[in-house]
């Protein structure tokens, strides 16, 4: 058995001994065989990253299903670009696991915790090894299923329910529109394998490749929460921390990121697919920054900043740069992941707190968590030389050549970006501590188990970039070269950026002057986000996040509920039924008053049979007459 | 000599069948509107004499003696059905003391 | 021989406990329904591996040309394994109830058993129609003697309303089968395909009407499916499943089987209508189940929405609609059969199917919750579940049939997700409820269905092939007569 399928079935081991388990497996050895399984996938991701040889290589597993024509076997490929997502996935993934055993240790559903995070470590795995488009899917909707699964972890809590419920169900409406592309890709291709479709679009054939890129998108947009179907992710923050580490900024919700690069060679044949995905891209990243503004709540914060920043993943994918996008999916998921870790390891000390209004002061209490914290904070915010500095520089650098409109609106979204991540940062970190006295009794630093994988995933965020630095400051392109077999040929090519132009210095200006305003607002003058009662005017629209989720529900979910009990009171019961019984009815009253005849009058009998002997005679005569 | 089917014939068939067929509309009638059991009884009679007064003309004017051997059987018929029939009267009298057969609706419900 | 004995046994067993009711009907009932799955298994694979047909035939009554014929291929194939699987874990529901004892209850259950196996194993379309009316006695019985609220109106309901429909098949049947050439006529399958396959397109049409009339009552379509919901919430549990589970796959066997062979014309004709009228069905369906309080009722309407896609994929004649529709079935009686018992289990401990009063039961059973969770997903068609390639292939063919039919049926995989997820967080999340703070953990024959039943859910999405490839034959000679 070749090891590239022990990936994927390690966790999926996992899962199985956790899930079975449960109830009685201890939590120390839970935590130990949930962790273990991502650890060896990481091992033996990176002995396939060391021993890849450059060609793509093609693991068959089963014929799945065999219908007549159609045939969808299942297999895994292992090419450049799944190499890199195993080494993410599994790589944050380690680290989200340990962090874990210690963050959950006092939750009674620890087994089943990591058993849900192995399954959804499997899901991820299959989804990007997978060999054509049904193997995508199937790790798409097993995802979404996983991130169903931890959003709603503790169940009890209803709101947390529905949070959970309304991630799978707008996940689904996108994942309707994926499966609508693989219908479209087997009718006009008459196979999902990727290699087979792509040598199928390069030679020539396919007429409907827009309307495929388009379905596909709309999955995209479910998945890594663009506009319309993004207001799933901020509520997805109900679940356990860690989750909304791994699933909901580093790995899952980049999926849709993930597909567009894989099928580039779809996408690249309908410009004005990548043009739509472009803008949309930029529409959430401005729409995230903004609501991110004013929130209170630090994972709120997080969860709208990660909607912005797939938003630029996107507009880059709109650009076609590809490497950028990749480059800053794997940022990304280092200082997300961080920040959402570290934002965990807050909640952490104060007790399940995570309104940052009631927190500040926290720098010294928790040392290791600060720093790290404020390192995630620059990477994010775009100052070099961190990581995010070099990814996102790279979208807005292939953006400008691509269309000033959309560069010059996403640089104002990066500064809106810089300002709340700093504004976060210094109001729960600096200034005076707000929370109640139990809260100052107990707050103390993080167990290594956390703070470990803090300072690994630091150090990630800071030397991330260095993995495809431009050759202009002396890099080597790493990442471009080594994704650049799978890429439309051209792409990965360098941008030559000069260092005195305004393409070089307006993203830095972005980065540095939001960061000293909200040093200036909350950092020297202490001031502390106002109570919700007296937020007013536009900060109050953007505060309430535009009334988006009350606009869906006004215009999806009522008019749904309402059909249901118009069809189920109304249709069912009084249009059909009705009809069904009337006609049971009529029979029953026409029976009822035929009966009345056969009174036992015997002189009506005689009568009738009188009658009818002459109705037949005269019948009968007249046959013979004419 | 003039035998008997040629007196008969002396009389147009019309006239017969017009008769016959009188006589069964009366019987018809009494059995539908008399709720007396033996007058229905005797109109039933009636029509019974009504078909054989036209078997018999029929079957002299065609000298065809099946006609005749019919009347027979029925006139048999008709007085076997009479000794039942006042029979089964008679024992409904004794029953229920009349013999309305308005009231004969026992086997209704 | 076997062939024989599949069909005998079940009846055989089931008359001897109406009749002496045995005191351990239980074991009874449940030995003899395993030893039946056990020769049905044996027989099948014994089928596959046989170069010819595997029948039995003995005249039936000859002077009609009618035939006692029995038959297996890889469709009824599909079907048998179906019923003989479920009954078994159908009976083992009745556990630790006042109902295991009953020998008359679980005789009723394996008279219906034989009738349903005889209605798919028939090769004679009279000996079918026999069985497949003959079923409806046992359940009528079922719903009638231990159904619940109101259940005199609405089994009668039930039993009319089917039987109507019957009839319109009985006289389509008989059109077809007088036109037979010979001296005398035959009702066998092939007979019967060839010669509707030289009927004028007028014929074909009203025929088609006529059989569909019938299978569409008893699937049951949009809009003939207003005795279902009733009849499901009011039937005893098993009731319920035997009618979920298995009956309603006549109805669906009978379109595969007789529909479409025969009056390929006539679907063409009429098929997009009736394709329409079902995907109206799948919406209407699903719709309402979104705000159904009982659980039970809001699982007829899913099952109702699931129908609606099978007869929607049976109908655009193409392999992967007609496998798709026969896979759904084995997956929705699955299915259903686990969430129906899931339901008794939860009304049994606490006395009410009503969503609003329960809640938290995940905290008192783990078990519990695993089992309605995986058989869930796979009846929202999660990947990995089998109830996903049913629907896949289902959809696949409604698609490819129309683009614009085929995305609207594509809605049923959100409402699906919608309803089912809305159920599962009412019945076992949340808090607990007045009555379900006390829930007991399942019982040991409640894990003994529950998590074999769930672990097919699994299975049967991981290795579809297997099944798949049994049936791959006969749709193949079937797609003959199509063309």
């Amino acid at each position: 058995m070749s090891s590239a399928l022990l990936i994927p079935l390690l966790p999926f081991i996992g899962f199985l001994i956790n899930g079975l388990a449960f109830p009685k497996l201890p939590k120390q050895i839970a935590g130990v065989i949930g962790s273990i399984p991502p650890l060896a996938a990481f091992a033996l991701s990176l002995q396939l990253f060391f021993n890849f040889d450059g060609n793509a290589q093609l693991i068959p597993i089963a014929d799945w299903i065999q219908v007549g024509e159609l045939s969808i076997p299942l297999a895994l490929q292992i090419d450049q670009l799944s190499i890199m997502m195993l080494l993410i996935i599994t790589g944050v993934g380690t680290l989200i696991h340990l962090y874990s055993s210690a963050y959950m240790s006092h939750d009674a559903g620890f087994g089943k915790f990591f058993a849900f995070l192995n399954l959804f470590v499997f899901f991820m795995l299959i989804l990007v090894m997978g060999s054509g488009f049904v193997t995508l899917f199937i790790g798409w909707e097993g995802v979404g299923l996983c991130s169903y699964l931890l959003i709603g972890f503790w169940n009890q809590k209803n709101s947390y329910g529905d949070a959970a419920r309304k991630a799978f169900i707008m996940n689904r409406i996108g994942d309707l529109g994926f499966l609508i592309g693989i219908f479209l890709i087997f009718q006009e291709f008459g196979t999902a394998s990727y290699q087979e479709v792509f040598e199928a679009i390069k030679a020539g054939s396919g007429t409907n490749v827009g309307l495929i890129a388009f379905c596909l998108f709309i999955g995209a947009m479910g998945k890594s929460a663009q506009i319309p179907l993004f207001t799933w992710l901020p509520d997805a923050m109900a679940g356990p921390t860690p989750v909304s580490a791994l699933i909901h900024a580093a790995t899952m919700v980049t999926a849709g990121i993930y597909m567009v690069i894989r099928a580039n060679t779809l996408f690249e044949l309908s410009p004005e697919v990548l043009h739509f995905i472009g803008w949309i891209g930029l529409a959430t990243a401005i729409l995230g920054a903004a609501i991110g503004l004013f929130q209170n709540d630090i994972k709120k914060v997080l969860a709208y900043s990660t909607v912005s920043q797939l938003g630029y993943m996107f507009m880059g994918l709109g650009a076609s740069a590809y490497t950028a996008s990749f480059f800053h999916v794997m940022t990304h998921a280092f200082f997300k992941a961080l920040l959402f870790l570290g934002a965990g390891s807050v909640i952490h000390a104060m007790s399940d707190e995570q309104d940052i209004r009631k927190m500040g002061g926290l720098k010294s209490k928790l040392p290791i968590t600060y720093i790290t914290f404020l390192l995630g904070t620059i990477a994010i915010a775009g100052i070099p030389p961190f990581a995010g500095f070099f990814s996102k520089d790279e979208i807005l650098a292939h953006l400008y050549h691509h269309d000033m409109i959309m560069w010059s609106l996403a640089i104002v979204g990066s500064a809106l970006t810089s300002f709340y991540m700093f504004r976060v940062f210094l109001v729960t970190f600096h200034g005076d501590f707000r929370g109640t006295e139990h809260q100052a009794d107990h707050l103390h630093e993080s167990p290594i188990a956390m703070t470990l994988p803090l300072i690994i995933l630091a150090v990630l965020s800071v030397i991330g970039g260095f993995i495809n630095l431009p050759a202009f400051v002396g890099g080597n392109e790493f990442l471009a070269h080594w994704l650049s077999p799978i890429l439309p040929e051209g792409s990965a090519e360098a941008l030559e950026v000069h260092v005195a132009s305004l393409e070089f210095l307006a993203p830095l200006a972005a980065a540095f002057i939001p960061a000293i305003i909200a040093i200036q607002i909350y950092g020297s003058k202490k001031s502390v986000p106002v109570a919700d009662a007296e937020i007013s005017g536009v900060q109050k629209i953007i505060y309430d996040k535009f009334y988006i989720d009350e606009a869906y529900n006004f215009l999806f979910v009522k008019p749904v509920n309402f059909l249901s009990s118009f069809f189920y009171q109304f249709v069912d019961f009084l249009v059909i039924d009705l009809l069904v019984e009337t006609v049971g009815k009529i029979v029953k009253s026409s029976s009822n008053e035929i009966r009345k005849i056969q009174a036992g009058t015997i002189g009506f009998y005689v009568f009738m049979m009188v009658v009818s002997i002459a109705i037949i005679l005269a019948w009968t005569l007249k046959s013979w007459m004419f | 000599m003039q035998s008997i089917p040629d007196i008969i014939r002396t009389i147009p068939l019309t006239h017969y069948v017009l008769l016959s067929s009188a006589l069964f509309c009366i019987g018809v009638l009494g059995v539908l509107t008399r709720r007396n059991a033996i007058i229905v009884f005797m109109a039933i009679e009636l029509m019974l004499n009504a078909v054989n007064l036209l078997l018999a003309a029929f079957s002299s004017y065609f000298s065809d003696p099946a006609g005749q051997i019919f009347v027979f059987f029925i006139m048999a018929v008709a007085a076997a059905e009479v000794a039942v029939g006042l029979a089964i009267i008679v024992m409904i009298y004794r029953n229920i003391q009349t013999i309305d057969i308005g009231l004969l609706n026992k086997l209704k419900n | 021989m076997y062939l024989l004995f599949v069909l005998l046994f079940p009846l055989l067993l089931g008359s001897f406990l109406l009749i002496a009711k045995p005191a351990k009907a239980f074991s009874l009932a449940l030995g003899g329904s395993i030893v039946e799955l056990i020769v049905a298994v044996l027989l099948l694979c014994q089928a596959k591996e046989a170069t010819g047909v595997t029948e039995f035939i003995q005249p039936w009554i000859p002077e009609a040309g009618l035939k006692f014929a029995l038959f297996i291929d890889g469709i009824n194939g599909v079907l048998i394994l179906l019923s003989t699987l479920l009954v078994p874990f159908i009976i083992g529901t009745t556990s630790n109830s006042e109902k295991s004892a009953d020998a008359r209850y679980l005789g009723l259950i394996l008279t219906m058993q034989a009738a349903m196996l005889g209605a798919f194993m028939a090769k004679d379309a009279f000996l079918f129609y026999f069985f497949f009316e003959a079923s409806l006695l046992p359940i009528y019985f079922i719903i009638n003697l231990y159904g619940g609220e109101n259940r005199n109106p609405i089994s009668f309901k039930f039993f009319v309303y089917t039987l109507f429909g019957s009839l319109f098949l009985l006289i389509g049947l008989i059109y077809v089968y007088l036109r037979t050439p010979g001296e005398i006529p035959s009702a066998d399958f092939e007979t019967l395909y060839q010669t509707a396959s030289i009927l004028s397109i007028k014929e074909q049409s009203l025929l088609f009407l006529a059989f569909f009339v019938a299978f569409a009552i008893k699937m049951p379509m949009f809009p003939f499916h207003t005795w279902q919901p009733d009849t499901y919430t009011v039937a005893p549990a098993q009731g319920t499943m035997m009618l979920s589970g298995i009956m309603l796959k006549m109805g669906t066997y009978g379109v595969i089987r007789m529909i479409v062979p025969m009056f390929p014309v006539g679907i063409a004709n009429w098929g997009g209508i009736v394709i329409i009228l079902s995907v109206v069905g799948v919406l209407y369906g699903s719709i309402i189940a979104i705000q159904q309080k009982d659980m039970k009722r809001l699982l007829a309407y899913s099952s109702f929405a699931h129908v609606g896609l099978m007869s929607a994929g049976m109908l655009t004649l193409s392999p992967e609609g007609i496998q798709g529709a026969l896979y759904q079935m084995l997956s929705h009686g699955i299915n259903i059969v686990g969430l129906f018992f899931i339901v008794e289990v939860i009304e049994r401990r606490t006395k009410t199917r009503e969503l609003a009063q329960l809640g938290g039961i995940t905290q008192s059973s783990y078990f519990l919750t695993v089992g309605l969770i995986v058989l869930s997903l796979g009846s929202v068609a999660l990947p990995l579940t089998n109830g996903f390639v049913g629907e896949f292939l289902l959809l696949k063919s409604v698609f490819d049939y129309d683009i614009t039919i085929g995305i609207i049926a594509g809605i049923t995989i959100i409402l699906g997700a919608v309803y089912t997820l809305r159920m599962i967080q009412k019945s076992i999340f949340g808090n607990a409820s007045k009555v379900t703070s006390n829930f007991e953990d399942l019982t040991i024959c409640e894990k003994l269905v529950i998590i074999p039943l769930s672990i097919l859910v699994i299975v049967g999405g991981i290795v579809p092939s297997v099944i798949l490839n049994y049936s791959q034959p006969a749709v193949d000679l079937l797609s003959k007569w199509i063309k």
